[in-house]
């Protein structure tokens, strides 16, 4: 493999290789950024995940529904005065994932519970109204929710997420 | 693939793996150690070309499957919606696509070079037998992608096509109704052909696996058709041959990219953009442009069953040639006959696809014809007849004597193949233009678009202009089903913010629900809303219009076309025009005459029309001077209206097409540095070699 001019500047012979190779390397590395990169949402996926707005008036106390909002269920809870006083009452240091009922609810809106129905386990739906805790119930592996949507028992590791979500008046809620 | 090997690994996991599978061993004797002919010139980069284009086919394919429907009510919609709203969709789609033709017209290098240099003679027949069962499944395979659009001429393709098996006798019937899996092409052809499309370019491969393991036997013919037979005839596989195919790859590519960023509807037809019809038959049913010259044969007999035949007998005796030329030279660079029958055979099939793009009239059907017994006649007594009374001019006596023989003029080989290639690539590519035949409407003059050639960008004030003409004119009848009022907002768009797009949103009403009382009701757009149509169905834009339904205008500019004929269209291959569809449109909207010249009769509710084909359209003059006013200060005209919702209709159709330019222009700065680089590393490789 040796010639006359590769023997001569043995240097630029390399440098022509590594040259060479590096683009092949930025070339396949560009060219596989589109391929991985279709798999997020596209841009109808996105548009559609938009904030929706619920109306609450047809929500008794005490009764609450699910609506979808990026193909998640939301619960939407009217709650009664003991299940927000059971929830406000429990000593911080006895859950397992520690947040005060206010930092769950909007302040003035201390009926309206609005989290997302997802287990933190391993995404099954809790039920709601189930449980020892006047809260949720995960059927898939036991998990329990209080009233505030907190884990209280099970395996999952942490409370229902509560979803972005702003009162534009009293009984409507926009969420996203 | 060439028995066993004394490859022994030096790793100690290698050489535990290598005891229990000899992989590494099969790589390197096969892809390293491999002794390859030392002269090989650029038409054997062909092999390594074509395993890249299909892998490439099968990795665009796998990844636009996770984001198509194969439904007859689906399938239109959403190609639209991976080329509008998937990230990169419109490349992954386009290199799919063009990829295909790329893919066929490689192929067709491939075979021209096997046939010129006698790469299928003994002891290749086998090889080359294999090849032609690759070219049949590709041919089967592309047919059945070319479906899947499920645009008009997808539907009427596999319509014309299913039907060919109709001549069988006695059980045609059946054969075709077995295909289609109902009493027409429906549904149900389209779910099985897309399950079909994803399984044949498996078996392909597997069909390749075969053809290489076989070459890898025989070994490599050579342009000087004499076998290897000392050391100093090959060079090893790896670098040499690797750097050279690579290198060749890289050029290719260039070619390629060409048409995914700046021709992506060159070698397609504009009416596979009008979604499947089965009550309307385009006026001429085109195949894609690499079946054109056995779609000649098929049309150039008047019997149905002869002329299936002949289709397929066109190919068929392929896999005869073996036997048919059974000249003791191979390479026809010693046969001072054949040669110049060669070249004559490659004009006949390049004119025979040029008549296959014909419609099948007049002088056409004659030349047709002709060529078809050319065709037949260069396999079936050309060549057998040339091995009885040519005398061949002496070959070398090795490959290495080959060699030394021609180290002169060889730096201008590479540069005048590359030429070659890319002026053949134009002229054959330029086949596919199909007869838009004359039906009586005049050519649209070629106007100045801000959007033509590579750097061609959408004029931002007239998009606005052309929204607004839209709305207070057109949108009275036509719909734009694939824009929502979110695009307006897309960056290469109209330039609207986020506000202003919710906001015109909001001034339409959308029909929505069912809400929880059961009921549909109407609420105001969102950025996330589509146009609203204008008629409920399509009956009711019917039974309102004169029985006429008036299309839906989000890709009119690329459905409709006019024929640009020879030699126009290869000088488009180069000048990068495709502006057909926006100069048509534009040319319809000012082509109305208030009196029909002499000797034009127009029926009872239709108007004449310059450049309509056929002259009478439905659509009565849409546009008049004054009719709508333009904030900036823009003439009132016609003309400008014409020009203006002529450009918001081409980014309506093409929305991507400024990213499409722009990731363009970078891809070719680099892959033309990267051939440069392979070329010169190339040829340090080969220095020694020479």
């Amino acid at each position: 493999m040796t010639t006359a001019s590769s023997a001569d500047h043995p240097t630029r012979r390399d440098f022509l290789f590594v040259a060479t190779g590096a683009a092949a390397v930025v070339g396949a590395a560009a060219t596989v950024w589109p391929l991985v990169a279709q798999m997020n949402p596209d841009a109808a996926t996105i548009a559609a995940g938009a904030p929706i707005q619920v109306d609450l008036t047809p929500i008794a106390e005490g009764q609450d529904i699910k609506v979808f909002w990026r193909g998640k269920p939301i619960y939407i809870s009217h709650r009664t005065k003991k299940q927000i006083e059971e929830a406000q009452k429990v000593p911080l240091s006895s859950l397992p994932d520690p947040q005060p009922d206010s930092a769950r609810v909007k302040a003035g809106h201390d009926q309206w519970l609005v989290v997302i129905g997802i287990c933190t386990h391993l995404g099954c739906i809790p039920i709601a109204h189930e449980g020892n805790y006047d809260g949720f119930f995960c059927p898939c592996h036991g998990s329990q929710y209080d009233s505030s949507g907190r884990i209280r028992q099970g395996p999952a590791p942490a409370n229902l997420p509560v979803p972005p979500y702003a009162f534009l008046t009293d009984t409507k809620i926009q969420i996203g | 693939m060439s028995g066993p090997s004394d490859f022994q690994p030096s790793n100690p996991a290698l050489k535990w793996i290598e005891r229990r599978l000899p992989i590494f061993g099969l790589i390197h004797s096969s892809f390293v150690a491999y002794p390859t002919p030392r002269n090989l010139n650029y038409w054997w980069t062909f092999g390594a070309i074509l395993s890249m284009m299909l892998a490439l086919q099968i990795l665009t394919g796998v990844i636009l499957a996770m984001h198509y429907t194969p439904h007859a009510d689906l399938a239109f919609k959403s190609v639209e919606l991976i080329v509008r709203d998937v990230n990169y969709g419109w490349l992954l789609r386009n290199m799919h696509a063009c990829g295909a033709s790329m893919f066929f017209f490689a192929v067709y290098i491939h075979m021209f070079r096997g046939l010129y240099y006698g790469s299928y003679k003994e002891p290749r027949e086998v090889l080359w037998i294999l090849g032609v069962i690759i070219y049949l499944l590709m041919m089967a395979t592309g047919f059945m992608g070319y479906v899947l659009p499920w645009g008009q001429m997808s539907f009427w393709g596999a319509t014309v096509i299913t039907n060919l098996f109709s001549a069988v006798p006695y059980f045609g019937e059946s054969i075709v109704t077995l295909l289609w899996g109902g009493y027409s092409v429906g549904n149900p052809t389209l779910n099985r052909f897309f399950s079909l499309h994803y399984l044949l370019p498996f078996v392909i491969a597997g069909v390749v696996v075969l053809h290489i393991w076989a070459l890898h036997v025989a070994g490599q013919n050579n342009p000087a058709g004499v076998e290897a037979k000392t050391e100093k005839d090959t060079v090893p596989f790896t670098p040499h041959a690797t750097i050279k195919d690579a290198f060749g790859v890289s050029c290719f590519l260039i070619f390629f990219a060409w048409f995914i960023f700046y021709m992506p509807n060159y070698l397609g037809d504009a009416d596979n953009y009008i979604p499947a019809n089965p009550g309307v038959t385009p006026a001429h049913i085109v195949p894609e442009w690499y079946y054109l010259p056995f779609y000649a044969i098929l049309r150039s007999i008047p019997n149905k069953l002869a002329g299936v035949a002949c289709m397929f007998g066109a190919i068929i005796v392929l896999a005869f040639l073996p036997w048919l030329d059974n000249a003791r030279t191979r390479s026809s660079k010693y046969r001072p006959l054949a040669k110049q029958f060669f070249w004559i055979f490659v004009v006949v099939c390049i004119l025979l696809g040029y008549l296959g793009s014909q419609p099948p009239e007049g002088i056409y059907v004659i030349a047709g014809r002709i060529l078809t017994v050319c065709y037949f006649a260069y396999f079936l007594i050309v060549l057998p007849l040339l091995a009885r009374i040519e005398t061949p001019r002496p070959v070398p006596n090795s490959i290495a004597d080959d060699v030394l023989a021609k180290s002169k003029g060889r730096a201008a080989t590479a540069a005048s193949v590359m030429l070659a290639l890319v002026v053949a690539g134009g002229l054959f590519a330029g086949s596919t233009q199909n007869a838009k035949a004359e039906e009586g409407g005049d050519t649209p003059p070629a106007q100045s678009w801000s959007f033509s050639g590579p750097f061609g960008k959408y004029d931002r004030g007239s998009l606005q202009r052309g929204l607004k003409v839209y709305k207070e004119v057109c949108s009275a009848c036509h719909g734009l089903n694939y824009i929502a009022f979110r695009n307006l907002a897309d960056a290469g768009g109209p330039g609207y913010s986020e506000a202003q797009a919710a906001a015109l949103a909001a001034e339409y009403k959308i029909k929505d629900g069912p809400n929880d009382q059961g009921e549909m009701f109407e609420r105001p757009g969102r950025p996330a809303d589509y146009f609203p149509a204008p008629f409920p169905n399509e009956q009711a834009a019917r039974v309102a219009n004169g029985g006429a339904a008036p299309p839906d205008l989000s890709l009119i500019t690329k459905a409709r076309s006019y024929k640009r004929g020879f030699p126009q269209f290869v000088i488009d291959f180069f000048t990068q025009y495709q502006e057909q569809g926006p100069d048509y449109v534009d040319a319809v909207l000012q082509g109305f005459e208030d009196k029909a010249p002499a000797g034009v009769t127009i029926p009872e509710g239709s108007y004449y029309n310059k450049y309509f084909p056929g002259h009478a359209i439905k659509m009565p003059k849409p546009l008049s001077d004054g009719q709508v006013t333009f904030d900036d200060g823009s003439p009132a005209t016609v003309k400008q209206y014409a020009h203006d919702v002529t450009t918001f209709l081409m980014w309506a159709a093409e929305p991507r097409m400024e990213e499409r330019k722009r990731i363009g222009m970078q891809v070719f700065f680099f892959l033309v540095i990267f051939a440069i680089l392979m070329y010169f590393t190339k040829r340090k490789v080969w220095a020694d070699a020479h």
